[in-house]
């Protein structure tokens, strides 16, 4: 199958799951079950990896700065940037695709070869819709809240590095934070949230819900998700970015 | 009456269902035999609405399955059940969940009632103090007959069943021959088998189709197999020395 074929058939999926849930009831249970998959449980891996990646760019910054004519407080300024316009939102999905990108499609996948798939589409079940709808309002409601708490422990995890190892001041670091802040960049970052998550949870999903044979294949289709979906995120961002900050 | 006619079915150009007309009686255990590639599993994913056959018609009590729409084959789909042939489970349901589901989904009925249900067939199947468990902390032929129990749950007219004793020991897979028997007649409803196992055929087959290659080969009850002087029935029905000794001490004692 070529590659216009798979974006075809993506798409037909996405008609079958944008269909009224049957059952609202079993719809919210099953929501608030991915809630607690997909977001709560991404919670640590990216309060973890925000705060230190954030401390990084504080400390590259300061040492790549070192001139008695640049101000201190340009520290805290370009990690906030940094954190606000691309660590936060495009770096953490990447990371995202990563962790739910496998556990999505290995688990579609996994119930696809041994027939629970089809056990839903003898029921009457419109499997589609019941089993990837909810994954996909489960990241794009979770997943804004999941980056802006990226970005704040970011700039953060910045101020406690530049702190512990003396390589700037405090009050500085502040002063850089609040300075020339756009609220248009938290609108443009959390844009771009909505559009990875949106990506996060359907094209593993894809990837999961058509693959044929074995444990084999659900391992070849997990690994296959998690490389597309960060290609298109990355595609995406560079667009995005020419669209809204272009 | 499930009736099928003249139905085709191909995959990239391969003929595997090759015009295969045939009837599945009410109150009756019907069985699909034959070797491996023989059209078997092709020919109940058809019935199941999983396949689209390229011809042919199947009819439910004369509702043409290939013919209505999808809301109406949602709905005819819900008077079926299907056992699985691994079962099928949903791994992340306990057992009380999986067997819900159905009603959940389609049944409007209050918490306590659902529950009923639940334990009412878990009780037909023979299974006590199971709800709270996982499909994995159970037996395969524990998991089997809750597959069973999830699929009559919502008292279907159509059960399918594929491969049900695939995997199990002799004493549980005659125990699920007869526990699917039993329901057949005790709920009056239709039931297709497709199996490979010939001691489940010779116990329960009360109409047995026979494919070969993609073509309807014979068509009879398990008492009729031990008569019957058609070819290909004889050589794959008794192809072990087992079966030969038996048929023949069958047709020397009806002499």
């Amino acid at each position: 199958m070529n590659y216009i074929e798979h974006v075809g058939k993506y798409f037909l999926m996405l008609k079958q799951v944008f269909k009224r849930p049957q059952k609202w009831k079993v719809f919210r249970e099953t929501l608030f079950r991915e809630i607690e998959d997909l977001g709560l449980k991404s919670l640590g891996i990216i309060m973890f990896i925000s705060f230190f990646v954030g401390g990084v760019v504080a400390i590259q910054t300061a040492l790549n700065v070192d001139s008695p004519f640049i101000p201190k407080y340009l520290i805290g300024f370009a990690t906030k940037r940094s954190m606000i316009l691309e660590f936060a939102p495009t770096f953490m999905s990447v990371i995202l695709a990563g962790k739910v990108g496998s556990y999505i499609s290995s688990s579609i996948g996994t119930m696809r070869v041994t027939e629970q798939i089809d056990a839903l589409e003898v029921m009457g079940i419109n499997s589609l819709n019941y089993l990837v709808l909810p994954k996909i309002i489960a990241t794009v409601f979770f997943y804004p809240l999941l980056i802006l708490l990226a970005m704040f422990l970011g700039i953060y995890g910045g101020y406690v590095a530049g702190t512990l190892t003396d390589l700037f001041y405090g009050d500085d670091y502040i002063y850089g934070i609040r300075l020339d802040f756009d609220p248009y960049y938290i609108k443009y970052a959390l844009t771009k949230t909505l559009v990875f998550a949106f990506v996060i949870a359907t094209i593993p999903a894809y990837h999961g819900y058509y693959v044929k044979g074995g444990s084999l294949e659900v391992g070849r289709a997990s690994t296959q998700a998690v490389v597309w979906t960060s290609v298109v995120i990355i595609l995406l961002n560079y667009f995005l970015t020419q669209m809204l900050l272009g | 009456m499930i009736e099928v006619k003249d139905l085709y079915k191909e995959f990239n150009g391969v003929p595997v269902l090759k015009g295969v007309s045939t009837t599945f009686e009410k109150g009756k255990t019907n069985m699909i035999i034959g070797q491996s590639g023989s059209g078997k599993t092709v020919l109940l994913k058809c019935l199941l609405g999983l396949h689209k056959p390229e011809s042919g018609i199947i009819s439910f009590d004369g509702r043409e399955h290939t013919q209505v729409g999808i809301k109406e084959q949602r709905q005819l789909r819900q008077e079926m059940g299907m056992v699985f042939q691994g079962g099928a489970l949903y791994d992340s349901l306990t057992i009380e969940e999986n067997i819900m589901f159905p009603l959940k989904m389609f049944a409007d009925q209050s918490l306590e009632e659902m529950l009923d249900r639940v334990n009412f067939v878990l009780n037909r199947v023979n299974l006590i103090n199971v709800n709270t468990r996982f499909p994995a902390e159970l037996s395969g032929g524990m998991q089997k007959r809750v597959a069973i129990a999830r699929a009559i749950v919502m008292n279907p007219k159509y059960l399918f069943c594929d491969e049900p004793n695939s995997g199990l020991d002799p004493n549980t897979a005659i125990l699920i021959d007869n526990l699917i028997q039993e329901i057949t007649r005790e709920y009056d409803i239709i039931t297709v088998i497709n199996s490979h196992d010939m001691n489940s055929v010779m116990e329960i087959g009360e109409n047995i189709i026979f494919l070969k290659d993609g073509v309807k080969a014979w068509e009879g009850s398990n008492s009729e197999i031990f008569k019957t002087e058609n070819e290909a029935i004889v050589n794959f029905v008794y192809s072990s020395n087992l079966f030969k000794k038996v048929r023949q001490a069958y047709l020397n004692e009806t002499k």
